[in-house]
């Protein structure tokens, strides 16, 4: 009980610099997962049809994933320097594979007899594409977007390290101050605010994949 | 014979295939070799083969959702091959046995596709689509709101079907469109299909693997062998009456000349004269009829002539309003229109192996038996044998 009244009062002593880490910490994630959203959905579409560009893309997405986080947010800062900006880029990345995936998947898992008539009837290429194949993909597109969505929420802690802002702002503080009191609470408070972030989010993407699903594949 | 089956010749072929070939690449063997083949404005051609005999590619190389490698496809007598294939396929309703229907799309979305990439406007489209889900017989109240996912099997196939007549093409293709139906429905659908196409006149080619569906559907039937070679092709009559040679006989297989009997009608054959004995007449009067006539029967009719009863010459004693107990009531009746095959079911079903004829106003003409139909059957084999050395010597 004594730890919970402590963490509650760090809190609400704080809580200007809580509210305000939190905002940044949604800019950051919001902003990195919507760049991802779009350059991974045009990547799947440029890919989708032909094998060898495919498993290339799918892979080298992969690969960002084994790559280290700290490392792969600090190899920016000679480029862009540091601030939010190396942060949103690595987590950019880092958010490319399950949308890629997901896309992929629904961009070639549409049934081949749909795919079949929609020619016969004459729908060109783009047609096919903007017509049926993206409408079919689009529950998968926003699963891949929910899942790189709570990938992103946690890794983006952190920017903070790279002279960013974000909930990792509290977590650094509660390492840095180990042995003091409070410092514990610290760290609670920042691994509670990103988690409750991260469940806001998914629960408005969610309505959002139901808003997009058109209603005649929905379950 | 039916009319409705009768040649349309003269004019130009709808579509003429010119020696057209497909070739996959990597591989030797074409899957199509040199086929030339016409269809004529408003029939049903029937392609029918073996799984595997390239009767799918032959119907996609004509809205060349495959490219033929060599030949030529004409149109109207504008030569297509050349053309931009999605304008091209827009002329063209397309039907596939797993129909495709847009999952995402209501019913009326998915029939108003074609319109809506012709640039149609809403309300025309919205009317074109309520008017082809009343001619398919989906009521557009229940059904135009719908995803085909609340469809019954049946009922997606009849929203294919209205979705390839929207643009009201004169040409449509249809790969095996009741192939994954159950019997009943593919029966029901089949003999809706017929109706409509007698009214709609639409040119039409039909693939199918089942010889049955296609002497059903067919005005023509085009049987191929591999590589999409025709093996014969004529009317479904006259192939059943003469099958060309032995590939074309095992595909057909048993009963050809009882399938065959399908299309010939009772009017052309000519029933033999029997007794009869109508009212007013005696006992007596009608034993002479046997005796003088070489039948052990007569037949009761009554004031209209209508047949009642059929009576041996013992049956005629005593007053006539016993007979009516005696003898056998005749319980089968055909008309002129009924099918020689229904007149064999009859004769199968008489002791006596006779079918009672009766003309359009049910008055009893004559009896038939088996020694007609196989006479029917020989006419028809040498009507069929005249008329394909008359097309061998006419193509010489």
């Amino acid at each position: 009980m004594d730890a919970l009244t402590g963490l509650w009062e760090y809190i609400s002593s704080n809580q200007e610099l809580v509210i305000e880490q939190t905002i940044a910490h949604l800019r950051i994630t919001v902003t990195a997962v919507g760049l991802a959203t779009i350059s991974a959905v045009l990547l799947a579409v440029l890919v989708y049809r032909f094998s060898l560009p495919r498993s290339i893309a799918l892979s080298a997405a992969a690969i960002v994933l084994t790559v280290p986080s700290l490392a792969l947010f600090a190899i920016f800062i000679p480029i862009v320097g540091t601030g939010n900006t190396p942060a949103i880029l690595a987590l950019f990345l880092y958010g490319q594979l399950p949308i890629l995936r997901n896309t992929v998947t629904g961009l070639t898992g549409v049934s081949p007899a749909v795919v079949e008539s929609a020619k016969g009837m004459g729908m060109n290429p783009f047609q096919l594409l903007l017509r049926i194949r993206l409408p079919l993909a689009m529950p998968l597109i926003l699963a891949g977007v929910r899942i790189t969505t709570l990938l992103t929420v946690g890794i983006a802690a952190i920017a903070v390290l790279v002279g960013g802002d974000g909930l990792g702002y509290f977590i650094r503080l509660g390492i840095i101050q180990q042995g003091f009191p409070f410092a514990d609470n610290a760290i609670y408070t920042g691994i509670i605010f990103t988690i409750l972030l991260g469940l806001l989010l998914d629960g408005v993407l969610r309505v959002t994949q139901r808003i997009v699903t058109p209603r005649g594949i929905q379950a | 014979m039916s009319t409705e089956r009768q040649d349309r010749s003269g004019g130009q072929p709808k579509i003429q295939l010119v020696g057209v070939g497909k070739v996959y690449p990597g591989t030797e063997a074409p899957a199509v070799e040199d086929l030339t083949l016409d269809v004529r404005e408003g029939e049903i051609l029937v392609l029918v083969g073996p799984s595997g005999c390239g009767k799918s590619t032959t119907l996609r190389l004509i809205n060349r959702m495959i490219e033929p490698t060599s030949g030529r496809i004409v149109l109207d007598g504008e030569d297509v091959t050349d053309v931009n294939p999605n304008k091209l396929r827009r002329r063209i309703g397309y039907v596939i046995q797993q129909i495709g229907l847009f999952p995402h799309n209501t019913i009326a979305q998915n029939i108003g596709t074609v319109p809506k990439m012709l640039g149609w406007d809403k309300d025309k489209i919205s009317k074109r689509s309520d008017e082809l889900l009343e001619t398919v017989g989906l009521d557009p109240e229940v059904f135009r709101d719908r995803y085909p996912k609340e469809l019954s099997g049946g009922q997606a196939q009849r929203v294919g079907v209205a979705r390839a007549l929207s643009a009201d093409p004169d040409i449509m293709l249809m790969d095996e469109p009741f192939g994954a139906i159950d019997p009943i429905t593919r029966e029901r659908l089949q003999n809706e299909f017929l109706r409509l196409q007698a009214e709609l006149h639409k040119t039409i080619v039909f693939v199918t693997h089942d010889i049955d569906e296609a002497i059903k559907m067919g005005d023509r039937i085009a049987i191929l062998g591999e590589r999409s070679v025709i093996k014969q092709i004529d009317s479904p009559e006259r192939i059943l009456a003469s099958p060309a040679d032995d590939f074309v006989r095992d595909f057909i297989g048993s009963g050809s000349t009882i399938k065959g009997l399908n299309f010939q009608k009772v009017d052309a054959l000519q029933p033999t004269d029997f007794p009869t004995l109508g009212p007013g007449e005696s006992g007596d009067e009608g034993r002479q009829r046997i005796a003088s006539s070489s039948h052990d029967w007569l037949i009761l009719v009554d004031e209209e002539g209508k047949p009642q009863r059929w009576l041996r010459a013992e049956d005629l004693d005593g007053d006539s309003s016993a007979w009516q107990d005696r003898g056998q009531p005749v319980e089968h009746r055909i008309g002129p229109n009924d099918t020689l095959f229904q007149a064999l079911e009859q004769m199968m079903q008489n002791q006596g192996g006779t079918a009672c004829v009766v003309d359009e106003h049910g008055r009893f003409t004559g009896v038939v038996d088996i020694g007609h139909l196989t006479s029917a059957v020989s006419t028809a084999k040498s009507d069929a044998q005249e008329h394909q050395a008359a097309a061998a010597g006419g193509a010489a």
